[in-house]
């Protein structure tokens, strides 16, 4: 086999990438791994906001892997252009807001042309045929091959002998002999490889690897577009939708209720933005209002917080509001009796 | 010494991994870079990314609620 060669392996940081990068660089070919960070990444962000889960060891998986296997890795910031995926994706959405096939055809495109520009000769990813039933299925195995351009310079390890060969197969770089035929959703055949390799306490995430497989944080992102009457996003707002209670008492705003210490204190950093609330008379949450607001919305979600206060059963509960920054002023409100708000005002 | 720094502030990781990397990929060897993080991830994430990288982690240290990482470039190969 060639020494020369060099692939570049899409690296999530579960163990089917962790396991395709090693397969290739036994082969002896020089493997870097390129990791995307769309925003929406479940890496690390509620562990660095919720105060209990902040003492816990931590770990980057896709760091881990690369150090696993002493490769480089290379993180790239596609927030921006990942957006498009995500308010348009031609192949639909899978369960929830998760785009999955066009994000891996995107993410694969985003691959060819850092092999290009950085003169590797061929990709490859962790995909199982059937691993997934809407992005790794055996006819969207060629769709993600062509549409992004990487045609047959994309190479999956673990299921190659179950499609076409490849160029680095054909042309010899690699021998198709030692890839594998791995499919359907069974993970046995990854772990017993695992083992094989001598890889333990390798990342198992359940669901996708991203918050939008997840159904609770997709309804708040569709309750964003629709209350802005469009779908649009910054990176602070899906930071946002991972804190706190959401709740929305009229069309126009919302509020966002810290549940602990720690996303009171991720939310404060976000007072200049937002009108802010906090509890003064008593021990009780942070909160921030999303939407242009009146003074008597102002009131309406001050009871809203006053609600989730040590004072919740008190006649009254002092706030202090601060306005995108401004000058605080304080208000005092009876709070909402639980069973006054509507069930409906959860997002 | 005087250091590059990256203001990794009120970023989530792995954004101050990326953005240590980016302004690493800029400077010569032997530069020294420090990075100053809120989230404490970076203590982990940025010394585990330079250790696969080839940069040497000087110090990490917790300044009040602000973690720091000094880092000196190695060769970008
Ligand atoms: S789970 Fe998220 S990151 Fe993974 S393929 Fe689907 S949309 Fe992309």
């Amino acid at each position: 086999m060639s020494q020369n060669r060099k692939a570049v392996a899409l690296i999530s940081g579960g163990l089917d990438s962790l396991l395709a990068a090693k397969v290739i660089q036994d082969q002896g070919i020089h493997v870097e791994g390129i990791n995307f960070y769309t925003g929406f990444c479940v890496e690390g962000h509620t562990h660095a906001i919720r105060k209990k889960d902040r003492n816990k060891p931590k770990r980057n998986n896709a760091l881990w892997s690369a150090e696993q296997l002493g490769m480089k890795l290379h993180i790239v910031d596609i927030i921006d252009e990942y957006k498009d995926v995500v308010y348009n994706p031609r192949h639909g959405y899978g369960a929830n807001m998760n785009p999955c096939l066009d994000c891996k055809i995107f993410m694969v495109q985003k691959a060819l042309e850092w092999m290009q520009a950085h003169d590797f000769d061929f990709i490859i990813t962790g995909e199982v045929i059937g691993q997934r039933p809407k992005s790794q299925r055996k006819d969207t195995m060629p769709v993600i091959s062509n549409e992004s351009g990487a045609d047959d310079l994309l190479l999956r390890p673990l299921c190659a002998r179950n499609l076409p060969e490849t160029r680095p197969e054909k042309e010899g770089w690699v021998n198709r002999e030692q890839l594998f035929d791995f499919s359907g959703r069974t993970r046995k055949p990854q772990m017993a490889l695992a083992a094989s390799l001598g890889f333990e306490d390798y990342a198992q995430p359940a669901g996708g690897c991203c918050f939008l497989t997840d159904a609770a944080y997709s309804i708040k992102l569709q309750d964003l577009w629709k209350s802005r009457g469009e779908k649009r996003y910054e990176l602070d707002d899906i930071m946002l939708l991972k804190v706190g209670r959401h709740m929305r008492p009229r069309e126009h705003f919302k509020v966002i209720i810290a549940r602990e210490e720690g996303e009171g204190k991720f939310l404060r950093g976000y007072r200049k933005q937002f009108v802010c609330l906090d509890t003064v008379s008593h021990a009780g949450p942070l909160a921030l209002i999303d939407g242009e607001v009146t003074r008597q919305d102002i009131e309406l979600a001050a009871q809203l917080v006053a609600r989730y206060s040590q004072g919740r059963s008190a006649e009254s509960v002092e706030l202090e509001v601060s306005d995108h920054g401004a000058e605080a002023y304080r208000i005092q409100v009876a709070p909402m009796p639980a069973h006054e708000i509507p069930q409906g005002w959860h997002v | 010494m005087s250091h590059e720094i990256v203001d990794a502030r009120r970023l989530l990781c792995p954004m101050p991994v990326i953005r240590v990397q980016n302004r690493i990929a800029e400077l010569p060897a032997g530069t020294l870079v420090k990075a100053i993080c809120s989230d404490p991830g970076a203590l982990s994430d940025i010394p585990a990314w330079c250790r696969i990288n080839g940069h040497q982690v000087l110090e990490t240290r917790v300044d009040d609620d602000e973690y720091i990482v000094i880092v000196q470039v190695g060769e970008n190969t």
